[in-house]
């Protein structure tokens, strides 16, 4: 009997809930240890990015009016679907797989935890010298592009982006350059999760290619770059200025992805506004 | 059989047969074009000043249609000089609005009279609505055709409805709405064309807005065709209008190029051509934006209305 025919996966972007070729038509080879070519993978451009941010910002308004458990239930549920593809990942990350598909699981169940607890703890009601009601409440920016770093390609893409639409906001990542692999698995678990089209767009390609639009974008009101160089950064913050986006520019924490650090109400706070209300007390 | 009735059957019966599936193709394929830069800036700023910011709701109050007014004037509040649209369009009761608050431009007034969208109502009405308009100073109607009467074979009538109302115009031009969403084929859209232009239309324009299906690429095509034709046969020079549904940017160079694919460079005049569109300004400003700086622009940076 012959040997069954292999069929190789094509990797393409997650873009609206779907999977699309880069608009560019280029793509980049990703190799093993040992230098044999394991995929390729589209290589994302600017109209990609593009593209990516009109999905999100059309997303947004829906998905900032879900309720915020139903948020969490989603979340949840992406948490369960990232279990049930824990071998095809953890394969994909090589040694120690296992233990950062783990985490990550553990991660995306911590902020589905999250959805309807940290307006509590951001928002305030101030004393003010008056008759009146003073609120600080939180409100998501709305559109956040995130850049992973190149190490934990599955967990710290987790931590960047799981905070955000936690908090209500869509986003965009941009994936590990040389292995972008596991987040793309990832849109697949996505794609099966309940998450709304255009919550999160995954997309693989070159950060110095891709930054300065993202920076640069209008519509973008958030801007994550993880591990970034100093040139890195200061094209971040220099370019995010044009329309005063929030630019964080986030170095690996010290004990590394899995740590505690790298989660938490801080993290979702970056994606947020505060928004103070000022009320008469009575008429 | 009257004299008319014979015209009416023998402009429907002698319309061509159109290809369905080379007009999807030829539009479809002109949508491949590359403009950029230059062009583009110029494809956008002609498409800009081609529009007819529309907005025709229930809800219309005189302050939605003097802010639309505004925005005709000078779409990029606080931006750098664009052109200004063609035309604000509105419905009657709201034409004594607009004309006051376009006093002094060159922009043009119009209003969808004839019991708009459906055309069902008495002709005399539709006639005595009509004189209205242009009493109160619309440039512009926009009629529809009776469709129901138009399926069951009753050219004659259409056709006359049409040289009626063109008549009531008087100086104002009259765009006739043939509704292509609810004539099923573009042999239908084909014929209803050669009776708009033969019964006196100066414009034929797709849609009303308020069916699903509104413009699209083949079926304008398929009318620029015969408008080319028309031109060919008669020497008249008759405008072109797809409205409902183009909203981008990128749509309106894709009508531009289609346009100047079928009926060359003396249709990309906002005399002759036209869109019916009223979120579309905004992301061609959108657009010019990002021509500008180098950087995506956000619908955020523009005025609403």
């Amino acid at each position: 009997m012959s040997a069954p025919l292999r069929v190789w996966k094509t990797w393409k972007l997650f873009v609206n809930g779907q999977f699309p070729r880069s608009e560019s038509g280029r793509y980049d080879v990703v190799k093993d240890a040992s230098g044999a070519t394991v995929a390729n993978v589209c290589r994302a451009s600017r109209k990609d990015l593009r593209d990516a941010v009109e999905a999100a910002r059309a997303a947004f308004p829906g998905w900032a009016a879900r309720s915020a458990m139903n948020r969490g239930q989603i979340l949840y549920r992406i948490a369960e679907m990232l279990d049930g593809r824990r071998a095809e990942l953890a394969a994909l990350l090589g040694k120690g797989g296992e233990r950062e598909v783990d985490a990550a699981v553990e991660r995306w169940i911590h902020y589905a935890g999250w959805t309807d607890k940290y307006q509590a703890l951001l928002g305030t009601v101030n004393p003010v010298a008056g008759p009146w009601f003073n609120f600080s409440m939180a409100e998501p920016s709305g559109v956040a592009v995130a850049f992973a770093p190149e190490d934990s390609p599955l967990l710290a893409l987790t931590s960047l982006v799981a905070p955000l639409i936690a908090g209500a906001n869509t986003c965009i990542a941009i994936l590990s350059e040389s292995a972008p692999l596991p987040g793309l698995l990832f849109g697949e678990v996505l794609a099966t999760s309940d998450v709304p089209a255009g919550v999160l767009n995954l997309l693989s390609g070159r950060r110095a290619e891709i930054l300065p639009h993202a920076a640069g974008h209008r519509d973008v009101n958030t801007l994550l770059v993880a591990s970034p160089t100093a040139a890195e950064a200061k094209l971040a913050q220099e370019e995010g200025a044009g329309n005063v986006k929030r630019v964080h520019c986030i170095a690996a924490p010290s004990g590394g992805w899995s740590a505690p650090e790298a989660q938490g109400l801080a993290w979702i706070e970056r994606g947020q506004e505060i928004k103070t209300v000022w009320h008469t007390m009575q008429l | 059989m009257n004299l008319a009735t014979k015209g009416a059957r023998e402009i429907v019966a002698s319309a061509p047969h159109v290809d369905t599936v080379g007009a999807v193709e030829r539009a479809t394929a002109l949508t491949k074009r590359s403009i950029k830069k230059e062009s583009k800036r110029w494809a956008l700023e002609l498409a800009l000043s081609m529009v007819d910011l529309t907005t025709l709701e229930g809800m219309d109050t005189p302050g939605k249609v003097r802010s639309l007014c505004a925005k005709a004037r000078r779409p990029w509040e606080g931006g750098p000089a664009v052109p200004a649209v063609a035309a604000v369009c509105v419905y009657p009761s709201m034409v004594p609005v607009a004309v006051e608050a376009l006093r002094g431009s060159s922009i043009k007034v119009a209003s969808v009279a004839t019991a708009f969208p459906s055309g069902k109502s008495p002709l005399a009405l539709r006639l005595d609505e009509v004189r209205w308009c242009v009493e109160h100073g619309a440039h512009e109607i926009d009629m529809v055709i009776d469709r129901g009467a138009f399926l069951a074979g009753e050219y004659a009538l259409v056709f006359d409805e049409i040289a009626a109302i063109k008549e009531a115009c008087g100086p104002a031009h009259l765009k006739v709405i043939l509704e292509t969403g609810e004539l099923q084929t573009y042999d239908r859209v084909r014929q209803a064309s050669e009776l708009a232009m033969h019964a006196g239309g100066d414009f034929i324009k797709t849609s009303t807005g308020k069916v699903p299906s509104a413009a699209t690429l083949p079926v304008t095509l398929v009318m620029l065709e015969a408008i080319r034709d028309f031109h060919d046969a008669t020497g008249k020079l008759i405008g072109m209008k797809p409205a409902g549904g183009i909203r981008s940017a990128k749509q309106a160079i894709q009508y531009l190029v289609l346009v100047n694919e079928t009926l060359g460079e003396r249709w990309l005049d906002p005399d002759l051509f036209r869109l019916g569109a009223s979120s579309l300004v905004n992301d061609i400003l959108r657009q010019l934006a990002k021509e500008r700086s180098g950087r995506y622009a956000s619908l955020d940076d523009f005025p609403i209305d």
